[in-house]
């Protein structure tokens, strides 16, 4: 893949962080090249490095060394405001713990990405409810987030990493708070709505049991690509 | 224009109701806590001077050089009233006596009174406004008005009538009238009678005049004319009401306990709405983590924060007000708090204090939201 494709090109990835007087590093030169239209997984244990990298390839984290390209631009050279306003454009992220506004309606989170780019809520609603609807969630607009269920909102959480259209789509441990069934429905939800042959996605887990969802899983251990499986090739 | 985030910021705090209406009430209670006192302490060092602000006709007051303020008395000679009078610029001087007595109720009750003596010929002096009967009535042999407050510790409720029968040193009076004069500053009635009544019922025999009241087209020259001229001490009625509030203000404890409860409320205001304020943000700091994620700004943050305190100052604000209003009015018609109300300049400086609070209040928190780390959303 080359720089100007479409998708995500690390180079030579490394980070470090400073402990008190001591330098820890955390990623060792780590190189990939993320596809749009296909769904790929970080995995890996505990303290392997996946959120850091997950940090760096969504603009949050500027490594010590390396650069990341996404769709032929080097954002870890962006000044940071730019790298918030690259953010809100082209990238959409799914939580872990689903980071809803407790006091927001369901309609109101979703609409978020477009209203932080000044998009009037009158505006970002309705569309917003429109992707709702595609995931089933329309009769649940006007909720508050603790009136749903943990499914529910992961599933609004889809719809707010969906609304503004973004190039790639980043997913922290998307299923980790959910019991495997609902794991699974979201992961069903999120494979056929996100994915298309112009995004990436990218999900960062642990939980063995959604493996079978991706095209690809890269495996990293101690700050370093372990494997990389495609599921032409099989994955263990 | 409120922006959409400003919107979002709106919800986010009015959403979580135990923090908005924790941080509503600090600032209902650091506003209606500053107004209300710094309005008491006006009114009531409007009270110092009001005495000689009743006396509608007089421009300049006379007194012995010596003297301070309005409470203070001293006597003149009698001939000083013909020296005032003789100064070029003046166009009439009256005497008016100033001074407590103990008036007797027979059968009812034994009060102080702050006794007035108003000029025997023209009343110059009378009190401004009448509740009952009429100022010329004073002109009647033996013939004393009272005040309101006056009327209502002696009698009460009872309704206001003509010929009620007082003493003071044995001498009878008879209450001719019910006066509406302001508050004094000593909460005793207020009695208006002839100035030479005043003088035979408070020290027979012997005149006792502390003020000269005097009227001149040009107050201030004619004023340092006077001093000038008698050696006396002559203030416009202007610089007289001054000098008595600025007396009471250096040497008295009034302004220091005042300034005390003020500060108190403008402090536990600050404290209220702080902690709450701090607390809220820090409860939301992963939902602000999450927004940086999105891609909302710095900037944009920013402004959610300061919409945020903006919303509590003025709902805060404008409960913390009314609140003051209403309770001035419900006690309007209280005789001790008559004349102390709610004015505009007390509103903006309150207003000004509230947004001193919510700046303050808003600070720390905005600073722990601009340098927080977005990756705080992907730790678990």
């Amino acid at each position: 893949m080359t720089d100007n494709h479409q998708g995500i090109i690390t180079h030579n990835i490394i980070m470090d962080f400073l402990t008190g007087d001591k330098n820890i590093r955390i990623l060792h030169g780590i190189d990939i090249a993320i596809a749009a239209g296909k769904l790929t997984m970080l995995v890996g244990p505990s303290g392997s490095g996946k959120t850091t990298l997950l940090s760096i390839l969504a603009g949050i984290l500027t490594p010590t060394q390396g650069e990341v390209i996404i769709n032929g631009l080097n954002i870890t050279t962006l000044p940071d405001n730019d790298k918030v306003l690259f953010r809100r454009q082209h990238i959409g992220f799914i939580f872990q713990q689903f980071n809803l506004i407790p006091t927001l309606t369901v309609a109101e989170n979703v609409a978020i990405p477009l209203v932080a780019r000044g998009v009037d809520l009158n505006i970002a609603i309705p569309q917003g409810n429109q992707i709702l609807e595609k995931l089933g969630m329309a009769s649940n607009v006007n909720k508050l987030p603790k009136q749903l269920s943990g499914g529910q909102q992961q599933r609004v959480a889809i719809a707010r990493a969906l609304i503004h259209n973004p190039d790639i789509i980043i997913c922290d441990e998307p299923t980790a708070a959910l019991d495997a069934h609902t794991g699974q429905t979201v992961m069903t939800i999120l494979r056929e709505n996100a994915l298309q042959a112009d995004r990436v996605v990218l999900v960062v887990t642990h939980d063995t049991r959604i493996y079978h969802f991706s095209d690809r899983i890269i495996h990293l251990n101690d700050g370093k690509i372990d494997k990389d499986e495609t599921q032409e090739e099989g994955i263990s | 224009m409120i922006q959409p985030m400003q919107k979002i910021a709106i919800k986010m705090l009015t959403g979580d109701r135990a923090k908005f209406y924790g941080l509503v009430f600090g600032i209902v209670f650091a506003t209606f806590l500053m107004a209300q006192q710094v309005s008491i302490f006006f009114g009531i060092m409007d009270r110092t001077a009001n005495q000689i602000i009743d006396v509608h006709e007089a421009n300049i007051w006379v007194m012995d050089p010596l003297v301070e303020y309005v409470d203070e008395v001293k006597p003149l000679r009698d001939i000083d009233l013909q020296r005032v009078r003789s100064v070029q610029g003046v166009q009439w001087a009256v005497p008016f006596f100033k001074g407590f007595a103990i008036m007797n109720t027979p059968g009812l009750s034994v009060k102080q009174v702050l006794l007035l003596g108003v000029d025997d010929a023209t009343l110059i002096g009378r009190p401004p406004l009448m509740s009952f009967g009429q100022w010329e009535d004073l002109k009647l042999p033996d013939s004393i008005i009272i005040d309101r407050a006056g009327w209502d510790l002696i009698w009460g409720n009872e309704p206001y009538k003509y010929g009620k029968v007082v003493e003071i040193n044995d001498i009878r009076l008879i209450v001719v009238g019910v006066s509406n004069s302001a508050a004094p500053f000593a909460t005793f009635p207020i009695a208006y009678t002839r100035y030479s009544i005043a003088n035979r019922v408070t020290m027979p025999g012997r005149s006792r005049m502390p003020f000269i009241l005097a009227r001149s087209a040009t107050p201030e020259q004619t004023a340092q004319l006077i001093n000038k001229t008698t050696g006396l001490k002559a203030l416009t009625n202007v610089e007289f009401q001054k000098q008595t509030k600025d007396y009471y203000m250096h040497n008295t404890g009034i302004p220091v306990n005042f300034g005390i409860t003020i500060v108190l409320g403008f402090i536990i205001g600050a404290a209220i709405a702080g902690q709450t304020f701090f607390i809220f943000v820090l409860e939301n700091l992963r939902h602000f983590g999450g927004l940086k994620a999105f891609g909302v700004t710095n900037r944009q943050i920013l402004g959610m924060v300061l919409t945020q305190a903006a919303y509590v100052a003025f709902i805060g604000f404008s409960l913390g007000i009314g609140l003051c209003t209403l309770f001035f009015d419900l006690t309007s018609n209280i005789l001790p708090l008559r004349g102390i109300f709610l004015t505009w300049p007390v509103v903006l400086g309150t207003a000004i204090s509230v947004v001193v609070i919510m700046f303050l209040s808003s600070v720390i928190s905005i600073r722990k939201v601009l340098v927080l780390d977005p990756a705080i959303v992907f730790r678990g």
